[in-house]
């Protein structure tokens, strides 16, 4: 897949030209792009000055980053301890089984992305799901459509 | 304007106290993490127009504030109005205008919105008089709540940074760290080492380098105290920071934030940035020659990050994975250079004993283990929220007296602290003073702060198995004991759940265990099976139950239990409406029928049910 790297340079410009960098620059791509394309792990490991197995090291050993594209709605579940007892595995089952896509993975019109997430620390609220930068809490197992359909 | 001198902080400080005595009032609006889920941005912005249109005598939108947490995460959002502390619960945006009208303009209190006291039944009006804040002790979490979140004139005025300019100008970085140690100081964030040696060590390094890091890799699931201070209160992990820079002769700081708490990343910055542009960070500080500087590090979601060897590699752009415990990081941290690292809460307390005296300080809390600590309140605990109590008080103090015991009356189980290095407390141990030394004997231990209360309906065999679970996935993998013990612990505790295990399996995980412990390289590792060995410590019957008679007492391991519709059924087709996969049904106002080949014991059906018509058996 081809991807626009033409929004590299201004992401590079950021931080300074050393290996150090490499996690920064590498969230502000995730973030731009949504998910890592390989081409702009290429670039960063020439620009950085590191080996591109490092790149993909890092790229790899960190929850944040995705070497996959994301859903335009990134539906996110709280599995910490507390949203645990509380009943967040109903939950995740409920959308997953909605959407017809387990945890981790995203629907194939792209539209949504389902993910879990070890505590937002929002623990008060639980269960918690956040939906693209929003949070829902303490959530129902019927409440799937709203999370779902809601902006 | 930058401040050149402290002279000219304190002159700052007069003009802020001032200009917020022309208010007759204020309005507090929590925007802390709990009443942001719950919707409290959309209350402080209605309450921002609605003021903006109404002009009241006395009154001028800056005396709204959108604050940091106030605690009682339950009740949110939450609105405070001073002086008087009337404290409005659950408000919504249709209550903002007469809180106006009536609060605001006038003195009166609007009374459905009090909190109601669920003992004696009556409306408290003042926050500090509910049960949930008479019993605490607050020092880290003192301005939280009480000033706007991100704003260094209100931090200043209510004191803030005084602590600083005493620390630069009246005491040499030996005698800070004199003061710190005498206070007993104990590093927050889990093992509890004595914060004064920890900067002692690192001053007496030789080195042309040395940093200050702030931990605020906050991973325990089920603990958000850190959370809390850092978008509440910035300045106070700053001004911390910064005297510990100054103590032990640094120059430089990082304040490493999870990648999960974008809101901490983005208030952190905008104080960063107040306090350089007034002088209190960056350049000649106060003017008094002294130089710090505070970087930002994401981190990247890694709940290993949180070990202070794996933090400085992700700090320098590195896999985190940690490195043998014989390098002390003190010694030899980041860039291989002298480090102190300290968690958020821990440089929070640090302005405050300055400012008060180590005396002062020490004569808080259990021996050894001067001071307070903050905890995050949760699970099936009634009040839900954000606490601060004496170290020393007992479990039962902060569940019952605090957190109001649990929801619905419902038997107490456990407590879990500490989180994934921690364990379950039965209520044999509900009596237990809550310090670093008395937790860990009891076979859990303090970590960072999350307190998570457990009913009779949460089965200790899944927490165990939740948390081995969890561990797996943030294994880094550097050494066997670790990644291949717990995975196989967590094997172990999935056959107990699905009532294949025999008795044989529980000594066999209990001697697993102690190899992941001794052999293990990082902390992450050496207290992984504390979940699963506190567990089966305290609650040996229920594994008992899951291997003899295959039976959950809890009703939540699935291969175990069966889902049934009783004849109390209404027929409202809620649970037909979340059935995945079809196994119940039914005529609306018929009663619904299960078919148990179908059924996957999701438990869909059993959350959903508003008629109890669903048993668990």
């Amino acid at each position: 897949m081809n991807h626009d790297l033409g929004r590299l340079p201004a992401i590079f410009k950021r931080y300074p030209k050393s290996p150090e960098s490499l996690i920064a620059v590498l969230q502000d791509i995730q973030k731009e792009y949504q998910f890592l394309p390989s081409e702009a792990l290429a670039e960063t490991a020439r620009v950085l000055e590191v080996p591109l197995s490092k790149v993909f090291s890092v790229s790899t050993f960190y929850n944040a980053f995705s070497l996959h594209p994301k859903g335009e709605k990134v539906i996110r579940i709280c599995v910490g301890t507390t949203c645990h007892i509380r009943g967040a595995k109903q939950i995740q089952e409920q959308l997953e089984s909605q959407l017809k896509i387990k945890a981790g993975e995203t629907t194939p019109d792209l539209k949504f992305s389902i993910e879990t997430v070890s505590c937002v620390g929002a623990c008060a609220k639980a269960p918690v799901v956040i939906v693209n930068e929003k949070y829902h809490g303490p959530v129902k197992v019927s409440d799937y459509k709203k999370l779902v359909k809601g902006k | 304007m930058r401040l050149s001198s402290t002279g000219q902080l304190t002159q700052l400080r007069t003009k802020c106290q001032a200009a917020a005595k022309k208010h007759k009032k204020k309005v507090l609006v929590c925007c802390g993490p709990g009443c942001l889920a719950a919707g409290a941005q959309k209350i402080a912005d209605r309450f921002r127009t609605v003021l903006k249109q109404k002009r009241i005598a006395g009154f001028s939108v800056q005396a709204l504030k959108e604050t940091g947490c106030h605690g009682f995460c339950e009740q949110g959002p939450l609105v405070v109005i001073e002086p008087g502390g009337t404290f409005y619960t659950k408000v919504k945006t249709r209550d903002v205008e007469e809180i106006i009208d009536r609060s605001v303009r006038k003195d009166e209190v609007v009374q459905r919105l009090l909190y109601k006291d669920p003992r004696s039944g009556k409306s408290i009006r003042d926050w500090a008089k509910i049960d949930f804040y008479a019993h605490q002790n607050r020092i880290a979490l003192q301005k939280l709540g009480q000033i706007a979140q991100c704003d260094i004139e209100d931090y200043i005025a209510g004191g803030g940074y005084a602590a600083l300019a005493k620390a630069l100008t009246k005491m040499t970085g030996d005698r800070i760290i004199d003061e710190v140690t005498t206070s007993g100081l104990r590093g927050r964030g889990g093992a509890g080492f004595a914060a004064g040696r920890k900067w002692r060590t690192c001053k007496d390094v030789q080195s042309d380098t040395r940093y200050v890091i702030c931990n605020g890799d906050e991973g325990d699931p089920g603990a958000f105290m850190d959370r809390a201070i850092m978008e509440g209160d910035p300045h106070s992990v700053l001004e911390g920071m910064i005297i510990a820079a100054f103590a032990v002769g640094s120059s430089e700081g990082y304040i490493y934030v999870r990648e999960e708490y974008p809101l901490a990343v983005v208030n952190l910055q905008k104080a960063i940035e107040q306090a350089e542009a007034l002088g209190l960070l960056g350049n000649d500080i106060l003017g008094t020659g002294f130089s710090f500087s505070i970087k930002i590090s994401r981190g990247a979601g890694a709940f290993v990050c949180g070990e202070s060897s794996a933090l400085m590699k992700s700090v320098a752009g590195q896999v985190g994975e940690p490195r043998a415990k014989y390098i002390r990081s003190v010694i030899k941290g980041l860039h291989d250079r002298p480090t102190v690292l300290n968690n958020v809460e821990t440089f929070a307390n640090v302005p405050v004993i300055i400012d008060r005296g180590a005396d002062w300080f020490a004569k808080i809390g259990a021996k050894n283990n001067s001071g307070t600590k903050a905890f995050s309140l949760v699970g099936k605990v009634r009040n839900t929220g954000l606490i601060e109590v004496a170290m020393g008080t007992t479990l039962r103090k902060i569940i019952f007296d605090i957190g109001g015991g649990i929801i619905g009356d419902r038997p107490f189980k456990a407590v879990q602290t500490g989180g994934p290095s921690g364990g379950c407390l039965p209520q044999s141990q509900l009596d237990l003073p809550v310090d670093f030394d008395s937790l860990t004997k009891a076979g859990s231990m303090m970590g960072s702060g999350g307190m998570i209360v457990m009913d009779d309906k949460t089965c200790m065999v899944d927490v165990a198995k939740y948390f081995l679970g969890f561990l797996v996935e943030e294994s880094c993998g550097k050494c066997v004991p670790c990644r291949e013990g717990l995975y196989q612990l967590h094997r172990l505790t999935i056959k107990v759940s699905e009532g294949r295990a025999t008795e044989e399996d529980l000594s066999t995980i209990e001697k697993l265990s102690e190899m992941v412990i001794i052999g293990s390289l990082c902390g992450l590792g050496k207290s992984g099976p504390n979940p699963v060995l506190s567990t089966m410590k305290y609650f040996k019957d229920e594994y008992l139950a899951h291997i003899r008679d295959k039976r959950c007492p809890a009703g939540v391991c699935r291969e175990l239990i069966t889902y049934e519709i009783t004849p109390d059924c209404t027929g409202c087709m809620a649970c037909i409406a979340v059935c995945a996969t079809h196994a119940i049904t039914g005529k609306k106002g018929k009663v619904h029928t299960l078919d148990q080949a179908k059924c996957t014991k999701c438990g869909a059906c059993y959350a959903v049910c508003q008629h109890d018509a669903v048993l668990v058996s």
